[in-house]
């Protein structure tokens, strides 16, 4: 039986949701996309470049899907491979050199798995974005227009702010995966989505998102507009309140903000 | 199509579900004789120490987080931290509070991760071992809490940190909380790093999955032992992705050395010496500091 968090991450994936590159078409101006990790390669899933909102330079990164096979094979799927990640973390320093504060989109399955992207340091590319993330002294937002998955995703979303759309969905691995590794019933997917609270409602009830952006109830492919012009308005109101915060207190936040995640039996917080 | 079709064969019910990365965690069960996971020979316990290497081989057994603080730390000079922390369950897991109870009557411990203050050759040092015997050492959020708090610790009081590390990965019963242990560990780690404080990683086996794509890369200094396996995505998962099957060193110590991941792979009888070395290089600073 399919439920409606399995509807959604069916809708978060399909091949005719609006990509980064169109996201990016219709929010900003004068974009113009940079290439290269400077250290091996391009990675196609990976699209990142300056632009302006409303007349202000930002940096803006995101994941890449294609929307026919073709398209695909060239962006790994949307999966990015360790050059991609560290394209990200180039584009974000070259960010923070010149003040720019950094806006990102997520729509991926997670890293990409392979032999190349196992030699290339697929972990430690990761780790590296999340650490220089963590210190980055502009400010970051981050934006689930679709599917986000695992460390992958993550890797994108260590920010001030995380939104995501109404068919947007964020979870440590994929529903199917989940279920053939704990229940090793892959046809038990429905369930895994239900249980492991991957829509937005969901991740906004658990302080995971900050923010749903909506959809037209047409369909998103059918009216991006209608969602564009909601979250360009956001993105602006925000960026003006986050300009407001002296570097340190934008940093304080960011770490509290992903501080307080976890569920355990308190302690005292003994100090040494 | 009938020639494609297969002869009746008599079918094998598989196994009752045993969990894979236990059924083929490599410890050594209580015994006499065991045998070798690499070498096939059969040991004599008694004839392997504390270390727990293979005297025909040298292979490197899995050791707990117990048995490994006793061959770094300083005698007596280990205070743990945190003991007593455990998991609760945020995604309302089925049976999850069974499934640790079980880990933890089988380890003895109460997560995956023992923290705490120490000394090694008399350096004060935050000490942090991750042990696999603990459902994997998969990271949920008493891990992630555990290691933050004994990285702030370190931060706070100006001490180096290392840690043991060793998963399979986030662990999913705890669900997109788990994930966002990754992202907690890696913030603590910037501000140590901030404060110019050292801090080693030694990857022991096997450090895969979230903690190899968080604080388990991003030592200053990043130590392995022999054979272990390290890497990102599971081989099977690769395997399966690709469609063939991968050499035996894919993703072990020796591979990551070979392609830049590590700094040194340390067997373990010179473990604790390798720590002091590198501790007495770093415990002042280099006379080049410039701007001040």
């Amino acid at each position: 039986m399919e439920n409606r968090a399995m509807e959604i991450v069916k809708k978060s994936r399909m091949v005719s949701r609006p990509t980064t590159l169109e996201f990016i078409e219709h929010i900003f101006t004068d974009f113009i996309e940079l290439h290269g990790d400077r250290c091996f390669a391009d990675d196609k899933a990976m699209v990142g470049g300056i632009a302006l909102l409303d007349g202000q330079p930002v940096t803006v990164i995101g994941v890449q899907k294609g929307h026919t096979i073709e398209e695909n094979v060239k962006r790994s799927f949307g999966s990015p491979n360790p050059e991609g990640y560290r394209k990200q973390l180039r584009l974000m320093k070259q960010a923070e050199k010149f003040h720019r504060p950094v806006i990102l989109f997520v729509n991926t399955s997670g890293a990409y798995c392979g032999v190349g992207a196992e030699e290339r340091g697929q972990g430690e590319a990761i780790a590296r974005n999340l650490m220089e993330m963590a210190g980055l002294t502009v400010p970051i937002l981050s934006i689930f227009i679709g599917e986000g998955g695992s460390g992958g995703a993550l890797a994108l979303a260590l920010a001030d702010r995380v939104w995501m759309l109404d068919n947007g969905m964020y979870a440590v691995l994929s529903p199917e995966g989940f279920a053939s590794i704990l229940w090793r019933s892959p046809e038990r997917s429905s369930d895994a989505a239900e249980l492991m609270k991957l829509t937005a409602p969901d991740l906004l009830k658990n302080g995971v998102i900050e923010k749903i952006i909506p959809e037209a109830p047409e369909g998103l492919a059918e009216n991006l507009e209608y969602t564009t012009s909601i979250l360009k308005r956001l993105l602006i109101e925000e960026l003006n309140l986050l300009k407001s915060l002296k570097t340190e207190e934008l940093l304080q936040q960011r770490y509290s903000r992903f501080r307080k995640y976890g569920e355990f039996t308190k302690e005292e917080h003994l100090s040494v | 199509m009938k020639l494609f079709k297969k002869k009746n064969y008599i079918r094998m019910n598989p196994p009752e579900a045993v969990s894979v990365a236990e059924a083929e965690t490599p410890s050594i069960p209580d015994g006499l004789w065991i045998k070798c996971k690499n070498c096939d020979k059969t040991i004599y316990t008694k004839e392997m120490n504390e270390y727990k290497i293979c005297p025909s081989c040298g292979y490197h057994f899995r050791l707990t987080a117990r048995e490994r603080i006793a061959l770094i730390a300083d005698e007596n000079s280990f205070e743990e931290w945190d003991k007593d922390m455990q998991a609760k369950n945020p995604m309302n897991y089925p049976d999850y509070d069974k499934i640790i109870e079980k880990a933890q009557v089988k380890t003895e411990l109460k997560d995956a991760v023992v923290t705490g203050f120490c000394k090694i050759g008399g350096y004060d040092t935050v000490l942090a071992v991750m042990d696999s015997h603990f459902m994997m050492a998969s990271m949920g959020s008493v891990v992630g809490e555990k290691i933050t708090r004994a990285i702030e610790r370190g931060t706070e009081k100006k001490l180096p940190v290392i840690i043991f590390t060793a998963s399979g990965g986030a662990r999913m019963q705890e669900g997109i909380i788990s994930l966002m242990q990754m992202a907690k560990t890696s913030a603590a780690l910037n501000r140590h790093e901030k404060e110019g404080l050292l801090y080693i990683s030694v990857m022991t086996d096997p450090t895969t999955g979230g903690v190899s794509a968080s604080f388990a890369s991003l030592g200053d200094i990043i130590l392995s032992e022999p054979n272990a396996t390290i890497g990102f995505a599971g081989r099977r998962v690769i395997e399966g992705t690709i469609n063939e099957k991968l050499p035996d060193e894919f993703q072990t110590a020796e591979f990551q050395l070979e392609h830049g991941f590590l700094d040194k792979i340390v067997v373990r009888t010179e473990m604790k010496n390798t720590l002091i070395q590198i501790l007495k290089l770093h415990c002042q600073k280099g006379v080049f500091e410039n701007g001040k």
